[in-house]
């Protein structure tokens, strides 16, 4: 099945059209990044910059509510990734080790969530929040982060865990290693990729979330990264798009890296030789 | 009298629920029971502010929601939004899918490039196609200009009658990964004789598109479609950001009609009803998609 000359043409102008649809927004963001003040009230903006200047990375950086922001966002990204991890690995560990129905009621409730409009969440846990004290506080928004980012966390570490093979804990065990030194010497080593990639799919899921940070944050100073920027929008003048872009970029950096990572992974497939040894 | 094996389950069983407790009892008091109390709340009169008094109302707010022409804008608002993110997104991401399947050069930058919009966070696609949009300082604008069309140079986000196309094309765009990669897997999981037999019976590309690769990949299909339009009906950041409802209530969504109810008006149970509204309109039409295509299935 040969394609001809035309069908290869066309399908090569076909992948271009994709690829400036999708990336062209990021090149103009790139572009108006760079951009000084000046170039940005022209009545014809170019794509290339003039005369192109950090001064808004620079400006994003300094201005006291961005830096602010994203500290804010690191702390509940952080904490929210070292909790779920620290909740999930048990009970990945449990599903995946042991039959249980608790798994599919698991699963079951994941894709029933998925239904209902966060509105309906969010109003009750502002209440449940509130009657704890924890309303307008990072612990109560890392709470709720854990738990939402729990269902997947869960789904992906146990998946990790069944690709540890099970001969691998009982030979540890023949050779009279106790449960615990069979965890810690035999799985933890082999499960390290995973709790890797299980935190920062929880890091990257605090870090880019906005409707609960939105609702549940109220005075300025505990706002996180995306709350922050998007405040932002509403009252920029366009001579203030240089800093908003340069800081949306900035903001992106944690997520472009988690998806070079993940592509990575993806594609290596490290257990296979183990067993077969 | 137990026996050796009878015991060893039980302490199993122990142990499986000890493991699974740190994880289940957060998920039980911040997700099972604030839904379904968020359910309950809908049938409410629950009002912002420490002391107001809360009493079951039954249908009340949904009587009222009845005669609220806001909602039904939202409504109509977030069924065009969803089913023209959904539908066009599918189309856009089957074609681009079966580009990537075939053996092309810069096959692994397009894969690459086509992740692009799934590793940027909302909020920051929001503001990225401001800047695109912008009136001024736009890049839509200029090409627009450049390309001789000056004409055609609009406030797309700020007018009336483009405000909600803008919208659904940002929309597309965000949602372009997740759609292709799933096809992507679904196509490389279309066995290769399938399409070698209907090539050598004469079957043109088309037909071997038609008969062959659609109805093994229709499962998957009706997977992607489905959970894109749960996740576009229920969508709010993007959209929050770009127009914040506006011009005129013309891009106002479901979730942001509730959003403003519940946040700005203070009024938790009608938007706790509205929420409700909109699992039933959800589950509804995803009943009749799912029957439809599992009745053309059995055909």
């Amino acid at each position: 099945m040969k394609a001809s000359r035309t069908t290869k043409a066309f399908q090569y102008i076909a992948l271009l059209g994709y690829m400036v649809f999708l990336g062209f927004p990021l090149v103009w963001m790139l572009s108006t990044s760079f951009k000084p003040p000046r170039e940005m009230v022209e009545i014809h903006p170019t794509l290339v910059p003039h005369n192109p200047t950090l001064d808004n990375y620079v400006e994003a950086f300094t201005e006291q509510e961005l830096g602010r922001a994203a500290l804010n966002s690191l702390q509940v990204s952080l904490a929210t990734a070292v909790l779920t991890v620290l909740v999930a690995l048990p009970a990945a560990y449990a599903l995946a080790r042991f039959k249980t129905r608790l798994g599919t009621v698991a699963l079951g409730w994941v894709l029933l969530s998925q239904l209902f409009p966060f509105v309906l969440l969010v109003i009750p846990l502002f209440l449940i929040l509130r009657q704890v004290d924890l309303v307008n506080t990072h612990a109560g928004l890392v709470l709720v982060y854990v738990v939402w980012a729990l269902p997947f966390a869960l789904w992906m570490l146990q998946g990790f865990v069944r690709n540890i093979p099970r001969e691998l804990e009982e030979a540890a065990a023949v050779d009279g290693a106790t449960r615990l030194q069979t965890l810690r010497r035999v799985v933890a080593p082999l499960l390290a990729p995973g709790v890797v990639a299980t935190s920062l799919f929880a890091f990257i899921s605090a870090w880019n979330e906005f409707f609960f940070a939105l609702v549940l944050l109220k005075s300025p100073d505990l706002a996180t990264l995306p709350v922050t920027l998007a405040r932002f929008v509403g009252v920029e003048g366009i001579a203030r798009l240089g800093p908003l872009a340069a800081g949306s970029l900035m903001a992106t950096i944690p997520s472009l890296l988690f998806f070079a990572f993940l592509q990575r992974r993806l594609t290596s497939g490290s257990l296979a030789g183990a067993v077969k040894g | 009298m137990t026996t050796f094996a009878e015991a060893r389950r039980r302490s199993d069983r122990t142990t499986v629920y000890l493991l699974l407790l740190p994880a289940l009892l957060p998920v039980l008091v911040l997700s099972v029971v604030p839904l379904l109390r968020g359910i309950y709340l809908g049938f409410t009169d629950a009002r912002a502010g420490r002391n107001a008094d809360t009493s079951f109302t039954g249908i009340e707010n949904y009587r009222e929601l009845v005669n609220d022409d806001l909602f039904w804008s939202a409504f109509r608002i977030g069924l065009v939004w969803s089913f023209g993110v959904t539908i066009l997104q599918f189309v856009l991401a089957l074609g681009l899918a079966l580009l990537l399947d075939q053996p092309l050069r810069f096959r692994g930058f397009a894969r690459v490039m086509a992740l692009v919009p799934w590793a940027m966070p909302p909020v920051i696609v929001g503001i990225m196609w401001r800047l695109v949009y912008h009136p001024d300082a736009g890049l839509l604008n200029e090409v627009l200009y450049r390309g001789g069309a000056e004409g055609l140079r609009h406030n797309w986000l700020g007018d009336f009658s483009t405000a909600l196309p803008a919208v659904i094309l940002v929309g597309i765009w965000a949602g372009m990964p997740q759609t292709t990669i799933v096809l992507l897997a679904g196509l490389q999981g279309v066995p290769r004789e399938l399409h070698e037999a209907a090539a050598v019976d004469g079957a043109s590309a088309w037909q071997r598109f038609r008969s062959v690769t659609i109805p093994n990949l229709m499962p998957v299909i009706i997977a992607i479609t489905s959970l894109d339009f749960i996740w576009n009906f229920n969508s709010f950041g993007l959209v929050y950001v770009l127009t914040a409802g506006g011009p005129g209530g013309r891009t106002m969504l479901p979730m942001l009609f509730a959003y403003e109810e519940a946040f700005r008006y203070g009024n938790y149970g009608y938007a706790a009803a509205l929420g409700n509204v909109m699992v039933i309109i959800i589950v509804a039409l995803l009943a009749l998609y799912l029957r439809r295509r599992l009745r053309e299935a059995n055909a």
